[in-house]
């Protein structure tokens, strides 16, 4: 935006300034910078992942009885199995934000070493995820055997799909890094990321929660 | 004063900001404290010390302090006033998610009580017949 339009010192203090502050809100800054705008953007986008998540959840707990007398979650989830994938997201979203906090400080070599150790741990839980998934269709519990079998595979597969997506991301993000450095449109998307990726542990931990846990109680 | 630098109004949400504590503390505390809550929550789902009705609630909460930690320590979602328009748009998505799964469960539940059989029901009979 050209300076100078309104001069910041002859600009009418209305509304609720306060102070020295000659912010009107009434759009004399012009917009925020892309810094603020491009992730603020993405959140929103996450946080409507999070509704659609919702619709899958209340599916699930609508249908989670309805095992048409096939195997239930009692007999067919397993408590190590979650505990191992649940660390192993945990982890990696712990390593995902010191990735975050290696690029804010450009350095290249420990911003690589944080993603590819994102990026191992996310396909640790991607592995025991699908084997887990193999293990139930191949005794017959696939997702056609009963409506809740249908949800389950919806819901978490769902999630899986997404870690997915992320690990690509991941890949391509390091690419990124190496390749370009460190200019403003790699950090807001490396940002992006990592919104992305901490939005799927909270979704795990829901998933964790009313699907494992709570479906494995006596 | 810089209270008029743009940059200082507004936080974007995930990115690390070391007004409290340096960020890669603040990593850790989350890290920690997610490691407990989710030590717990499985100690809860596996121990007969607490009242059988009760477990399943108990999760929950457990969940959504979890989901605290996070939002805090990992997405950085503080109640500071560079953090308000993320706060807003974290508050209606979390309404709009109860809604859908509070009214789901809700309405499925009473259909299910008003609408004849339960699914164990009819699989009972079908196995009979």
């Amino acid at each position: 935006m050209e300076a100078g339009i309104v001069s910041p010192t002859e600009a009418p203090a209305i509304g609720l300034t306060h102070g020295s502050s000659e912010d009107t809100g009434l759009g004399n800054r012009g917009p925020q910078s892309k810094s603020i705008v491009v992730p603020y953007g993405f959140w929103l986008f996450v946080l409507s992942d999070m509704v659609l998540f919702s619709a899958l959840f209340a599916s699930y707990a609508s249908l989670a009885r309805a095992t048409a007398g096939g195997p239930g979650s009692l007999q067919l989830f397993d408590r190590s199995t979650v505990a191992v994938e649940t660390i192993a997201l945990l982890l990696s979203s712990f390593m995902c934000g010191l990735a975050i906090v290696a690029a804010k400080r450009k350095n290249l070599l420990w911003t690589e070493v944080w993603l590819v150790v994102t990026a191992v741990l996310g396909l640790v839980f991607l592995f025991v995820e699908l084997r887990e998934f193999a293990h139930m269709i191949s005794i017959g519990a696939g997702p056609q055997r009963s409506a809740f079998l249908s949800s389950f595979f919806t819901l978490v597969g769902c999630h899986g799909a997404h870690v997915t997506a992320g690990l690509m991301w991941i890949g391509t993000m390091m690419a990124q890094v190496w390749a370009k450095g460190f200019q403003p449109h790699i950090g807001r998307r490396l940002l992006c990321l990592s919104i992305f990726w901490h939005a799927l542990d909270i979704i795990w931990v829901a998933i964790f929660t009313i699907v494992y846990l709570i479906g494995t109680l006596p | 004063m810089t209270e008029r630098d743009p940059e200082l109004r507004n936080v974007a949400p995930g990115e690390p900001h070391d007004s409290l504590m340096s960020e890669t503390l603040a990593y850790v505390i989350g890290l920690a404290l997610a490691l407990l809550l989710t030590g717990v929550s499985f100690w809860v789902a596996s121990t007969s010390a607490i009242w059988g009705p009760g477990v399943a609630v108990g999760l929950v909460v457990l969940a959504i302090a979890q989901m605290g930690v996070h939002l805090v320590f990992f997405l950085h979602i503080t109640t500071g006033p560079d953090n308000t328009n993320n706060v807003l748009a974290l508050a209606f998505g979390v309404l709009i998610v109860f809604l859908v799964m509070i009214g789901t469960i809700w309405i499925m539940y009473h259909l299910a009580a008003n609408m004849g059989p339960t699914p164990e029901m009819t699989n009972m009979m079908l196995q009979k017949g």
